[in-house]
């Protein structure tokens, strides 16, 4: 399948709708696709895409995100996940136990300030539900926080987990991304791990990453 | 206004500052000024110096303004107390008030506000130097913001003014011109369509006048959409 | 970066950008860069960049110096500069700021207001200072501070065509006659550091803003912050802003 690659800006027109198959980041008009950001124009056999270079974090059903809790409610938590929308963690999907609310606070299972890696089951807009029923979720304790742009996560986690590895490798630490951009770590060298993060997420774009992120830490 | 002069503004074919009547002054655009903002851009248009900066989409504050189903953009123009001759007590003005409106609605159309339902696009708009078309700078600065954003647009939005002086028909007006000029037309369009999203007039024309006028600054606006795309596109090159 | 971390980071005596305590970050001085304002001045210090422009006009004196030219100092923390700011007049954080620049200015006497008096009781030149954020990270008065001395010292002033100013022409210089320089310290637990960025500020005890003179005199100084500080705070304070003042006045 061929793979092109190449900056595009809102409007531009990527292909003919006769032709071509419009994915995310286009749309159609007048039987033209068109891009709907500034970002990278994809071309994977017919469909035609734009990946946006920045952009607030959209949350999609199945994904992984680091969220931090702002409110205790009746029966679940909002949390903050670094999106332009809440999400809420109700009581049902945070906790396997019976629970009676009469005798129990909820806050002993997570209060706000806490640190949660979740998953997102739902997304209708504005009413965004999270899920710890998953074996990756959990609570993140003792570590630090640090945001990057949400479209450059792929990139700081690599083919196949290949770039975080080796940042992880190299300072000793352990580290959870979230697709929504935030990202957690704990350990030995994490002022050098966020470096490293945070020069993906500026220079993710060009050429010659890798060898650099290997240099800032080797040295 | 229109300020009587009798001063020449167009010798020999030649505008004040040298232009032709259908030459733009000096452009300058950089994508990315503002690093606290989600997307932030500055332009230069001989010596009208606008930056913009947009925040979001995000909540909206205070939340009963929130739409269910789409995106509100909110807009605020503002001219730094020293970017006028005289310099201007800080603080919006009736004058600030309107072209906040228009700039807004300028804008609007260009984008995908359907995709982010329940949020907030804050555009903030500083006119740092003007002299002359500040309006229109400034949102060339504000289209150049929301796609650094990544907010999703139709197309880019381009501005430019047009008018009249001397019975000779210019873009692009300085501050002086836009004094004594017959006319001033700021427009905006969403370029690959044409299709205009901010149409003002001050001034007395013949309705062919204004047409042709209109026409003159669509294809000036083509030199205006280059800059725009190649600053973008730049923003990213390494 | 949560706030705990950048705590934690500072009380080990270090920070998270990896600067040492006393460690100004890069800083850009562009002067004139709003050619048709009398003066100006671009300050970036980090990623904190502010614009300062200095505006002429004429006025009357202040009555009980009538013999003076008036100095009168704003600040804008426009929303576009950051999430924190909010769009409407000046909060107390923008007005404190500009009252602490004017200090600065006006005390250590760096204006010649007396030449800058027309007619005395009746006409003066009235100076400008207006600072203008374009983007918040962090020691937003040292910048707008070293800004506006910076547009000040490359101000002119415009020409006066029988009692019409004409801005087109600018002649002269503004006649300066002292430069200070503000530099603000900040307390964290037993620990003092320079230039914090927006995070550090956010978990500081208190923080000190001094301003000195070229020759070594002290003209102004603003204590903010909820904690207090010892006598022996204080003027470990007021010597790291010395000797720190001399690093940026080669800014100037």
């Amino acid at each position: 399948m061929e793979e092109t690659r190449e900056i595009v800006i809102p409007g531009e027109i990527l292909g003919d709708a006769k032709e071509n198959k419009s994915s995310h980041g286009t749309y159609v008009e007048d039987g033209k696709i068109i891009s709907k950001f500034l970002g990278i124009s994809k071309k994977k056999g017919d469909y035609l895409s734009v990946i946006p270079l920045s952009g607030v974090y959209i949350p999609r059903r199945e994904d992984r995100v680091i969220g931090f809790i702002t409110s205790v409610e009746k029966v679940g938590w909002i949390v903050d996940i670094n999106s332009p929308w809440e999400a809420f963690l109700s009581l049902s999907e945070a906790v396997d136990e019976f629970v009676d609310l009469k005798k129990v606070n909820i806050t002993r299972y997570y209060d706000v300030g806490d640190v949660i890696y979740a998953q997102v089951v739902d997304t209708r807009r504005g009413d965004i539900q999270l899920s710890m029923n998953t074996p990756i979720a959990r609570k993140l304790r003792n570590g630090v926080t640090i945001n990057i742009t949400p479209s450059k996560v792929p990139r700081l986690i690599g083919k196949e987990g290949s770039m975080i590895n080796t940042i992880k490798e190299k300072t000793n630490t352990i580290i959870r991304v979230g697709q929504n951009g935030v990202v957690w770590i704990s350990g030995e060298k994490i002022e050098r791990a966020i470096k490293a993060i945070k020069m993906i997420d500026e220079k993710s774009h060009i050429l010659g990453l890798t060898d650099e992120i290997s240099k800032l830490l080797s040295d | 206004m229109v300020m009587k002069t009798k001063e020449k503004l167009i010798v020999k074919g030649k505008r004040l500052d040298g232009r032709k009547p259908d030459e733009l002054r000096e452009i300058e655009m950089k994508v990315g000024v503002i690093p606290n903002a989600n997307g932030s851009a500055q332009v230069m248009f001989g010596n009208t110096v606008a930056v913009a900066g947009v925040y979001g989409p995000r909540t909206v504050h205070p939340r009963h303004l929130q739409e269910y189903d789409r995106a509100i953009i909110k807009c605020r123009y503002n001219m730094a107390p020293f970017s006028v001759e005289d310099r201007a007590r800080p603080g919006p003005s009736r004058r600030s008030s309107e072209i906040t409106k228009v700039t807004r609605l300028a804008l609007e159309p260009a984008l995908f506000l359907k995709d982010y339902p329940k949020t907030a696009i804050d555009v903030y708009i500083e006119i740092l130097q003007a002299d002359g078309s500040t309006r229109v700078t400034g949102i060339n600065a504000a289209s150049l913001a929301l796609a650094d954003a990544g907010v999703p647009m139709k197309d880019l939005v381009v501005a430019l003014s047009g008018g009249k002086i001397d019975d000779t028909i210019i873009v692009d007006l300085c501050g002086k011109e836009d004094n004594y000029s017959e006319a001033d037309i700021p427009c905006a369009l969403m370029p690959r369509r044409k299709e205009i999203t901010l149409l003002q007039m001050d001034g007395r024309l013949k309705p062919e006048e204004v047409k042709t006028i209109i026409k003159n600054v669509l294809k000036a606006g083509e030199e205006v959409y280059e800059k725009q795309k190649d600053a973008l596109k730049k923003r990213y090159e390494k | 970066m949560r706030p705990d971390y950048v705590l934690k980071v500072l009380e080990s005596g270090e920070r998270v950008d990896g600067r040492k305590m006393d460690q100004f970050r890069d800083i850009k001085v562009e002067t004139g860069i709003i050619q048709r304002a009398e003066g100006s001045a671009r300050v970036k210090i980090g990623k904190t960049d502010v614009i300062v422009g200095v505006k002429m006009d004429l006025g009357e004196p202040f009555p009980d110096v009538p013999d003076m030219g008036v100095l009168r100092t704003g600040a804008e923390f426009t929303p576009i500069a950051s999430p924190d700011f909010e769009s409407g007049p000046p909060g107390e954080d923008a007005t404190e700021l500009a009252r602490v620049v004017d200090r600065g200015v006006r005390e250590s006497e760096s204006i010649d207001l007396e030449k800058l008096c027309l007619k005395e009781g009746e006409k003066v030149w009235t100076v400008f200072v207006d600072v203008h954020i374009i983007n918040h990270d962090g020691n937003l008065i040292d910048a707008s501070a070293l800004a506006a001395v910076a547009a000040l010292k490359t101000a002119k002033m415009p020409k006066l065509e029988k009692d019409k100013i004409i801005r087109d022409k600018l002649e002269k210089k503004l006649p300066i006659l002292h430069e200070p320089i503000t530099v603000t310290v900040g307390k964290v637990s037993d620990k003092f550091i320079i230039d914090p960025i927006k995070e550090e500020e956010e978990v500081l005890d208190s923080k000190v803003s001094i301003a000195i003179r070229e020759d070594g005199k002290i003209c102004a100084m603003q204590k903010s912050g909820n904690l207090s500080l010892t006598v022996e705070d204080a003027e470990k304070m007021i010597d790291l802003a010395v000797k720190k003042s001399k690093d940026i006045r080669k800014f100037l």
